[in-house]
């Protein structure tokens, strides 16, 4: 492949052709700020957010459409380009609700983030403010769209990750908006509650329902693990917070799914809490379960499953392993069948 | 598994998920829904249509990735094998195979040449109902795309031919040179989390961990040495088997983890008197299921977030289950099955998962290689002999598992059960997005906005028998009944009803049929005859 060279910040860089300045940018280990952009979807050059300074250019061009040439001189924090994105943030908070102590996405809110780095508390640009009412239509995804910036991840990500095709532009201007088909609620749409839309959202317009005023984002500590539903194997990262699992976050480091997941993966988590969970052994007396401790629970299974296999043999006990259990705990059933009652009466349903 | 294994000499998918949307320029898809039952694979299957890649759906309802599709092979169900031998009669006939491949790298094509001769498209059209100029156009395309892929779920294997289907699906691939490149090979997406891992670990009554044959002496003794107890060599039950010896009174006990066969194994009546039988039933379970109100003992299990350990996806990869919260019933799944063990008599102290693993994988050389170490921050695919090897992503490259892949031809097995007068639909079933065999509904969640089973109607039946969208039905078979709600839907084809199986008030397993393919006792859960009654 072809690479062009170009400097960035002074630096040498080099990038093969067809990199944008962003991703030349990012090669060479210097961020440059966006909110629309991200490297799983389309381009959209919409939030210009990562403007840049290219010599020989009197416009400021969004890095992320614009591809490298040979010779390029690019300069990414100029007091020009500073001056630009304080602008572009100044005008994105002027409609937009500026209650981050409360909002979820806090600490995780891209808009935020930047707001931050460059000094943005407010805007000088007072005008009329969205009014929309909250979709909370559904069990899984708030939509606050007041919060919205119109950087069309969630659009993108519908379309490009999932392939659903349920979000899209509506209106023109100041009444834009990225909804649903006749903008109807997510309940009432093609909806697959994929999630993907949220977790691309780079601000608190869209956030996990489950995750809402349980904890601010730097308290939650993740836990990377695959996913318990199918044989897809998707990782993902399982939100926790005082010791109760409160949500489930994708990560673009999945090997095999990277921020995609089903509404299963992403939302089914919770029958970990329902009340219905089995807590502690149970013994049968007199067709009624009684609770048990451990010790009392092993005491009958060792005596009663030794005592058939000594008066039927081994291949009266069989064992049923699963395909929902780990590697490790199918290794021990297929052991205790073996070596222990000494039959290899041990399978699970691999056929169904 | 079976089916592979025979051909190929391994069971497993042979090539990679990433390469659907990295390498495929083919993909042709039968009996498999993917969108709904491995969404992320559909997914990736759907953006690589999108951006080119072909797409071939066989299937007999109109799932959604048919909108994505060049052809979509509406067959009558339980016509798999009429349908892929028509494809290879046409490829034989138009000189499309890959002689070179079939030379060097098969055994047995004489024969297989020979069966499918007595496929010719007119013929297969009959059968399948599938038109002459689509089998021509599917049969070309597949043959002279440079990497096709073939996907398959249970489709394919949930019938009484599942392992006949399955081995032609394989002749399709090997007669085709569709096998042991990127981008191509034969996939079988598994249904669950863990069915790759669970084979692999030796949960079959055939082998041990990593496909050592139980009938093998050497094995049996690397083990005994290992294990030090004395280990039987004679084949254990099928789970099939191990019901009908329930009933029998040969199988006195059983310890059934995390499965609930009352719900999810065909013909559940039938299950359920064989566990009335048994003199002893130990269940382990996260919720008091259909099959553990059986049971004598319950032991209270732990749930995925609960437990370390590792799951291999169905592309065998070996990936880290991570404990994230304190165990519900204060202990992980495999301390208690250590306390078991132990308290029966054999003693098992594991510090650790990872300590499990790693026994497991000192006699299970295609994963010698891999340990927790190394699973710490990414994956690895087995086969995995050393801590060298960074593990296989695609199978049978230049040579297959078992030397020569072996053609496996069929003729036409109709399903065991079809429609008559006295039970005039077809059922067939299978998963839907928002659930999974059985945890799902216990998911607040999930379950509140998709509480009940809705069986699928197409319109001409629908209004044949008086229903609407808020009908209820009453569905029978030779084997028992269920009552449903109704969807009226032209996804499923004129005669077809099909249902799901994940709720506990429609027992959908109650309708299946009893037949089994005879091979790997898998039950045919994709065609049994129905009489419908609207209430």
């Amino acid at each position: 492949m072809d690479r062009v060279k170009l400097t960035i910040n002074g630096k040498e860089v080099e990038a093969p052709a067809g990199s944008t300045i962003l991703q030349a940018a990012e090669m060479a280990g210097i961020e440059v700020p966006r909110l629309c952009y991200d490297p799983h979807l389309s381009s959209l050059g919409a939030c210009r957010l990562c403007v840049v300074e290219v010599k020989g250019n009197r416009l400021l061009p969004a890095s992320c459409v614009t591809p490298v040439t040979n010779g390029m001189e690019v300069e990414t924090e100029t007091d020009k380009v500073v001056q630009a994105r304080k602008t572009i943030l100044e005008l994105l908070v002027a409609n937009h609700p500026l209650d981050c102590m409360t909002c979820d996405k806090m600490g995780a809110c891209k808009l935020a983030d930047y707001c931050y780095k460059y000094g943005v508390k407010d805007s000088p640009f007072v005008g009329e403010r969205h009014e929309y009412p909250l979709d909370d239509s559904n069990p899984f995804i708030i939509r606050d769209m007041n919060k919205c910036i119109l950087c069309g991840a969630c659009v993108r990500a519908c379309e490009e990750m999932t392939g659903q095709d349920n979000l899209s532009y509506l209106n023109r201007g100041f009444n834009r908006k990225a909804t649903t088909a006749a903008d109807v609620p997510y309940i009432e749409s093609d909806c697959v509650f994929c999630g993907q839309c949220v977790a691309v959202c780079p601000t608190g317009a869209l956030v996990e329902k489950t995750m809402s005023g349980k904890a601010r984002r730097w308290d939650i500590e993740l836990v990377r693990t695959t996913c318990p539903f199918c044989g897809t194997g998707c990782n993902f990262d399982l939100a926790v917070k005082d010791g109760k699992v409160i949500g489930v976050l994708s990560t673009p480091e999945a090997p095999v799914n990277g921020q995609m997941l089903c509404v299963k993966g992403r939302f089914g988590w919770d029958f970990i809490y329902n009340e219905k969970r089995l807590t502690t052994p149970l013994i049968k007396k007199n067709g009624q379960f009684v609770e048990a401790s451990w010790d009392e629970a092993y005491d009958v299974i060792a005596e009663k499953f030794n005592a058939i296999r000594d008066q039927y043999g081994p291949d009266s006990f069989a064992a049923l392993s699963s395909a929902r259990c780990t590697n490790e705990e199918n290794y021990l059933v297929q052991k205790l069948t073996r070596a222990h009652m000494g039959t290899n009466n041990v399978d699970h349903c691999a056929r169904t | 598994m079976a089916g592979l294994a025979t051909t190929f000499g391994s069971g497993a998918m042979t090539n990679p998920i990433y390469e659907i949307t990295e390498e495929a320029e083919l993909m042709l898809l039968i009996g498999t829904n993917a969108t709904e039952a491995h969404p992320i694979i559909g997914y990736k299957m759907r953006q690589a249509a999108r951006n080119g890649a072909k797409m071939i759906v066989c299937d007999p309802r109109r799932i959604d990735l048919v909108d994505e599709a060049d052809y979509w092979l509406q067959l009558k169900p339980g016509t798999d094998i009429p349908l892929l031998n028509g494809l290879m009669h046409i490829i034989i006939k138009e000189g499309l195979e890959d002689k070179k491949f079939i030379e060097e790298r098969t055994e047995n094509y004489e024969e297989l040449k020979a069966i499918v001769e007595n496929y010719p498209p007119e013929k297969v059209a009959e059968l399948t109902g599938i038109s002459v100029e689509d089998l021509y156009a599917v049969a070309r395309l597949y043959a002279t795309t440079d990497k096709a892929m073939i996907f398959y779920t249970l489709g394919i294997t949930e019938h009484i031919c599942g392992t006949r289907n399955v081995m032609s699906v394989a002749n399709l691939a090997m007669l085709t040179g569709h096998i042991g490149r990127p981008g191509t090979g034969v996939c079988p997406m598994r249904g669950q989390n863990n069915v790759q891992g669970a084979c692999d670990m030796g949960a079959l009554p055939n082998v041990y961990p990593g496909y050592q044959a139980v009938a093998n002496p050497d094995i049996q003794q690397k083990y005994e040495k290992a294990w030090g107890r004395e280990l039987p060599n004679k084949i254990g039950l099928k789970i099939p088997e191990m019901f009908e010896a329930a009933h029998e009174g040969k199988v006195k006990a059983m310890y059934i983890l995390g499965e609930n066969p009352v719900l999810t194994d065909p013909d559940s009546n039938h299950i359920r008197a064989a566990l009335e039988h048994l003199d002893f039933l130990v269940v382990q379970e996260l919720f008091l299921t259909e099959t553990a109100e059986y049971a004598d003992v319950i032991l209270p299990a732990a749930s995925f977030a609960e437990c370390d350990g590792t799951f291999t996806n169905t592309e065998r990869r070996v990936q880290r289950v991570r404990q994230a919260i304190e165990p519900i019933p204060g202990q992980a799944n495999w301390e208690t099955i250590c306390q078991m063990a132990t308290r029966m008599g054999l003693p098992m102290s594991y510090e650790h998962p990872s300590e499990i693993w790693d026994e497991m994988a000192s006699l299970a050389p295609s994963m010698a290689g891999i340990n927790f170490g190394r699973l710490e921050n990414s994956s690895l695919q087995w086969p995995c002999p050393t801590v060298e090897h960074p593990g296989t992503p695609f199978l049978h490259s230049g040579k297959f598992t078992r030397g020569l892949g072996a053609f496996q031809p069929s003729d036409h097995i109709p399903p065991a059960e079809m429609p008559d007068k006295e039970y005039p639909f077809l059922l067939s079933t299978g998963r839907i997005l928002y659930h999974y065999n059985v945890t799902t509904p216990y998911s607040p969640g999930i379950a509140s906005i998709w509480n009940k089973e809705l069986a699928e109607f197409h319109p001409l039946d629908a209004a044949k028998l008086g229903l609407d969208k808020d009908s209820k039905v009453k569905i029978a078979s030779r084997r028992g009944e269920v009552t449903s709600a109704i969807k009226i839907t032209e996804r499923v084809q004129p005669g077809m009803i099909w249902m799901s199986f994940h709720h506990t008030a429609t027992p959908t397993n109650a309708l299946t049929s009893d037949a089994l393919d005879p091979i790997t006792g898998t039950g045919e859960y994709k065609v049994a005859a129905v009489k419908v009654e609207k209430l």
